[in-house]
């Protein structure tokens, strides 16, 4: 096994993005005949190696060998060329050409220039069927097949174009368990033919599953490559998470919540989910409370957080506020008293257009109405306060929020739903991808808003961050609610064991 | 950074500078029959229904939507209006006139109701949405004129386009009224930053709270109701309602005058001053392609190449090919994707 | 066999063949072979266009210059007649004149990325303003080969005739249904309407096909203007004015999605030919006067939209835009 020469080697791979640094140093390696996992969290530069290798990214430093061959990607094309082919979430096909089309288009059997259909779907069907053990209609348009079938579709086109390299990005994210299952087939199947596949996946179990190795990153960095069968569960999670710098663990730990325990419930959901999102859960918030939200990246805690925002309609289940309040829009979430800080900072959250006094009363104004407007004066009067109370920088109200260093726009944000005075603030990986010190002020923040009274859902993957801030845990694991730990039961290695699942509950 | 008039003004400047430089007299104005008159104040005057519908279009504009039935709303308000006062016995009635003006600004403000409607409440692309009316349009004003030519005699209603208050066309005071009164409700109110907020970031501004839906209705309906007021004036300088011309290339007209006065076809900030010096932009070059003696019709010309250049500097791929060539050319993708990271 | 993607088109047909017999029942004489061509003789010029325009709507694209750019051909094609030159020479010219303004549209609308919506509106303003150079008359043509062309009845067995632009526009049809369905570059341009991303990924040559494009539907404009110039035999600066109207009209009641990737040309033959059933119909009722073809367009338009917007908000087709980026 050993003696085997990869068929991909990247080494020494740098990245860097203006203001981030996306990949530094990184190497991969991936054999003939093997299924590998890139795990990591959000930020750990998996979407970017893979960017790289598609040729969507260029690479500051570094080199990628394909076959003991440097290669240089430029382009999609390129890669394709070079037998890089991918196969992402979002299936990149087009939906509305028939499933053979969709495999053959660009290299349609031709003959006086004139499409050959009938040799077209005979080899289409033929392909399907005895690469993939797929026996569907191939005249008919992709869109009437389910995701999973479209994901072997876009293998199959991947195979057909000769890859010696397949990267499969999160195929299973939107799959059920059958589903999964038919890929998985599909994916040994290939495996035992020789080609090497590159597995990117948040679900644990999967992993463990299907694949022979695994490369784990962090915060742009390599961490390790392990045979799977050598690497617990545990230890997984605990390389992925990782630890934080010390100025955090300065911070003090939150004070036991004894009386918070007292205070009376400001929302309950009961059996709310919705279908290929959360699966239902139950969850209730007391005043002052802050709960914490653990679990790996699409492990369903965002979706969550939507639901009880009223950013998407539950097809289950119910939700009270306080005394029979709803939130089946956002609107009427707001009015209700509830704050929801996405973690799409820039496609949900800031207005870029519109400068940081208009980003900050933008909620407030948005629940007085049209007319009874917060004069410019009281704007800046406001903006002027945030600014000064969150340090947010630069100290300019009339800035455009879209100039603003990330942190600072989350503070922005922030400053946001702290103005609609809100009695539950869901916060949504609030300090990703700012840096230590305005993580450190976000932190502070969260707790002397619950010493108000002010509830607070926190979201982060990095479960130091969560542990330091949390009176209670809540862990998902696969798009469901896992275990609620509170008190002394809250521990890194519980949390992680609960994140992990596998051996026990 | 300039400022966001800089060009429009610069570019208008320009062109009264060919003017004066072409034909010294452009400037002069004199008094006649109790009435300023001269080049400047045909602009004002002539320009004026443009001003409005543009003014209108602006607002739609930034909520990322579009309205081609601009045109056609001011046939057929013109039309209703002219309609309801040749069926009355006294066409100089004021009661008659003013019964007419507000069927008219009525209906304008139906017509669009129901784009916003279609945009708002179904989920159309705005440009298909109004395309409908934008056809069915000329036919629905022809349908009320009957497919005539309605000639009027009422000095009342000729008054609102043609009549001159303080020396002044009466049409500018409307004009300045409107104006002010979008001013006033997008800068005193919300209604501005939600149009902006909306128009720049629509799942954004949900997510903050705000009421989508209502501010594009909104946005429709008072560009419907700029479209009216446009049909009365324009009916009205010529005491007629003709519903196959009235307003003929209107909505692109206004489009353009946006465009130039810097708010962009993608939505979010927008700037009326900036919308009223492009329809003036256009009305001028009108005015001196006249006055310099070439074909009227080449305006078409011009303005189309007004078009693609502002279209062209306001496009980020322009700037690009322009600023690095070779960058964006071997790594096409990577400005897209960049906001990843 | 009936698939659900094919409704729309049975809609159309339907309808056409409903009004067509409703006319029947209602006016003598309605219902005959002539009748039937004469739709074809009156419109074919609005075929070619909409042919044209069906592949753009396909690709995800509209071009609004089509109507200025016949007006355009029809002026060339005039002025250079007066000036003696041979037909030989002029209908190429002004074909290829057509060709190269759609693909300098189109290479302007994929380098640099600006909406489709306002250079082809560009385009318009600038062919109706390059009518005016020429001349702001009507400039007609009594060239021998025109008035032949235009005079010339193609008889039928059965003794009922069309004229030669119905086989031009027939032509066109046959060869425009060959390209969508049997070469490379329709199947790209479904695709690039599909999924343009995807194009790009799938390594196809998304740049060629939209350029293309373009240049089909100059084209085919161009060649419209030359049919129109044999319907009218003058050339006229304001000619097939809302001409891209009726256009995308037919398109879009021939069951195309506006949205791009998902359209069949039979559907655009029959959009016109109800545009054309709707003018018959009034001009045989008489009483009803010509607007009333605007309205009951109109109504259609916004009744196919609807009919689109059911049919794509239940199908998959949302599914893939849904996950590009969450609706609001």
């Amino acid at each position: 096994m050993e003696e085997r020469r990869p068929i991909l080697q990247m080494r020494h791979i740098h990245k860097q993005f203006p203001g981030v640094k996306a990949l530094s140093d990184v190497q991969f390696r991936l054999f003939p005949g093997e299924v590998h996992a890139l795990m990591g969290e959000n930020g750990a530069g998996k979407s970017t190696l893979i960017k790289v290798l598609t040729g969507v990214y260029s690479i500051d430093r570094g080199e990628v060998e394909l076959e003991q061959k440097r290669i240089v990607i430029q382009g999609p094309q390129d890669a394709q060329a070079a037998g890089i082919s991918t196969v992402y979430q979002e299936v990149n096909l087009c939906p509305n050409l028939s499933v053979a089309e969709n495999i053959f288009i660009g290299r349609e059997p031709m003959r006086f220039g004139r499409i050959q259909w009938k040799k077209l779907n005979a080899a289409a069907a033929k392909l399907l069927e005895e690469r993939m053990h797929l026996k569907i209609d191939v005249t008919q348009p992709l869109h009437v097949y389910p995701i999973a079938i479209q994901q072997l579709v876009a293998i199959a086109r991947a195979l057909n174009i000769s890859a010696k390299v397949l990267i499969l990005d999160e195929p299973t994210s939107s799959l059920d368990r059958g589903e999964v299952r038919q890929l998985f087939d599909v994916m040994n199947k290939l495996k035992s033919e020789g080609l090497a596949i590159l597995f990117v996946t948040h679900f644990l179990n999967q992993v463990y599953e299907i694949s022979d190795r695994i490369t784990i990153l962090r915060g742009g960095e390599f961490v390790g490559e392990y045979a799977a069968s050598a690497l617990p569960r545990i230890e997984l999670v605990s390389k992925m998470i990782g630890k934080e710098l010390k100025l955090l663990e300065e911070l003090p730990k939150q004070p036991a919540a004894a009386e918070k325990k007292e205070s009376g419930i400001l929302m309950e959901a009961k059996s709310l989910g919705k279908r290929g999102a959360i699966e239902p859960f139950d969850l209730s918030i007391r005043q002052g409370e802050i709960v914490g939200l653990a679990g790996l990246l699409g492990s369903g805690r965002t979706e969550a957080a939507r639901l009880l925002f009223g950013a998407d309609a539950p097809d289950q289940g119910s939700l009270v506020i306080g005394r029979g309040g709803s939130a089946q829009t956002p609107r009427r979430a707001i009015d209700n008293g509830i704050a929801f800080c996405s973690e799409d900072r820039k496609g949900e959250g800031i207005i870029d257009d519109l400068t940081i006094r208009e980003n900050i009363v933008l909620a407030l104004q948005a629940s007085q109405g049209w007319f009874r407007s917060i004069s410019r004066k009281r704007q800046t009067e406001i903006a002027g306060q945030f600014i000064e109370a969150l340090n947010i920088n630069p100290p300019n109200p009339d800035q455009l929020i879209k100039n603003l260093s990330g942190g600072n726009q989350q503070k922005v944000l922030l400053a946001r739903w702290l103005l609609t005075d809100p009695k539950l603030l869901i916060l949504d990986e609030p300090t990703r991808g700012i840096d230590i010190g305005a993580k450190a002020e976000i932190q502070k923040l969260v707790m002397s808003l619950s010493q108000k009274g002010v509830s607070v859902l926190f979201i982060s993957s990095e479960l130091e961050e969560v542990l330091r801030v949390s009176d209670r845990i809540v862990v998902l694991r696969d798009r469901r609610k896992v275990k609620e730990l509170q008190g002394d039961e809250m521990s890194e290695q519980s949390v992680m064991k609960a994140i992990a699942g596998g051996g026990e509950g | 950074m300039k400022h966001h008039l800089f060009w429009p003004v610069t570019l208008l400047a320009l062109l009264l500078l060919f003017n004066l430089l072409y034909d010294p007299s452009f400037f002069s104005i004199k008094i006649r029959d109790g009435r300023l008159y001269g080049s400047l104040i045909d602009i004002l005057n002539f320009g004026a229904p443009l001003m409005l519908v543009a003014i209108g279009m602006t607002l739609v504009i930034a909520t990322k939507g579009i309205d081609l039935s601009v045109g056609s709303i001011v046939a057929i308000t013109g039309a209703m209006a002219c309609m309801t006062i040749s069926k009355g016995t006294d066409q100089n009635s004021l009661g008659l006139v003013a019964m007419a003006v507000i069927m008219a600004l009525g209906l304008s403000l139906l017509l669009g109701l129901w784009n916003g409607f279609l945009v708002a409440g179904i989920g159309i692309q705005p440009i298909i949405a109004t395309l409908i009316l934008m056809v069915a349009g000329r036919g629905i004003a022809q349908l009320i004129t009957n497919g005539q030519i309605i000639t009027l005699n009422s000095g009342n209603y000729k008054y609102i386009g043609a009549g001159d208050l303080f020396r002044l066309p009466f049409s500018i005071f409307i004009v300045a009224v409107v104006f002010g009164a979008a001013v006033l409700l997008t800068r005193r109110t919300a209604i501005g930053m939600f149009i902006e907020s909306v128009g720049n970031k629509p799942v954004a501004s949900r997510l903050a709270g705000i009421r989508a839906k209502s501010v594009m209705i909104a946005a429709y309906l008072f560009c419907g109701l700029c479209a009216g007021i446009a049909g009365l004036i324009l009916s009205s300088n010529v005491s007629s309602a003709d519903g196959n011309n009235a307003g003929l290339w209107y909505e692109l007209d206004a489009i353009l005058a946006v465009v130039i006065g810097g708010t962009s076809l993608n939505g979010g900030r927008f700037y009326l001053a900036g919308t009223v010096i492009g329809a003036l932009i256009i009305q001028t070059l009108t005015t001196t392609i006249y006055v310099i003696n070439v074909s009227p019709e080449i305006t078409l010309v011009v303005k189309a190449f007004v078009v693609l250049v502002v279209c062209l500097i306001q496009s980020e791929s322009f700037r690009q090919a322009i600023v690095s060539r070779w960058k964006t050319r071997r790594y096409p993708a990577e400005k897209e994707t960049t906001r990843h990271a | 066999m009936l698939k659900r993607q094919h409704m729309p088109i049975f809609v159309t047909i339907a309808l056409f063949a409903f009004m067509f017999i409703a006319g029947s029942f209602r006016y003598t004489g309605f219902f005959s072979a002539q009748v039937l061509l004469n739709l074809f003789i009156d419109n074919a010029f609005l075929l070619i266009v909409a042919i044209g325009m069906t592949f753009v709507i396909i690709s995800g694209g509209i071009d609004l210059s089509v109507g200025s750019v016949i007006a355009l051909t029809t002026m060339i094609s005039s002025t250079l007649l007066q000036d003696g030159w041979s037909p030989v020479f002029v209908i190429p010219l002004v074909l290829l004149l057509g060709l190269l303004f759609g693909g300098a549209m189109g290479a302007i609308i994929h380098y640099f990325k600006i909406q489709p919506f306002i250079v082809t509106l560009a385009g318009m303003f600038l062919a109706r303003g390059l009518c005016y150079v020429i001349s702001t008359n009507t400039i007609t043509i009594n060239h021998a080969f025109y008035t032949a062309v235009a005079q010339t009845k193609v008889t039928l067995p059965g003794g009922n005739f069309v004229s030669i632009s119905v086989l031009i526009a027939l032509l066109v049809f046959a060869a425009a249904f060959y390209m969508a369905h049997y070469t490379r570059f329709g199947r790209n341009t479904y695709a690039l309407g599909g999924n343009e991303q995807s194009s790009v990924l799938m390594g196809l040559p998304v740049a060629r096909t939209k350029i293309g494009v373009y240049m089909f539907s100059g084209f085919c404009s161009a060649l419209a203007g030359v049919v129109f110039t044999f319907y009218m035999l003058s050339g006229y600066g304001l000619h097939a004015i809302g001409m891209e109207l009726d256009a995308i009209a037919a398109v879009v009641i021939g069951g195309t999605l506006l949205t791009g990737g998902f359209g069949y040309l039979a559907g655009t033959l029959f959009g016109v030919l109800i545009q054309g059933v709707i003018q018959t119909i009034i001009s045989f009722e008489g009483t009803l006067s010509s607007w009333w073809t605007r309205i009951v367009i109109g109504l259609l338009l916004f009744f196919f939209i609807l009919l689109q917007k059911l049919f794509s908000s239940r199908g998959p087709l949302q599914r893939n835009i849904a996950l590009d980026g969450k609706k609001d």
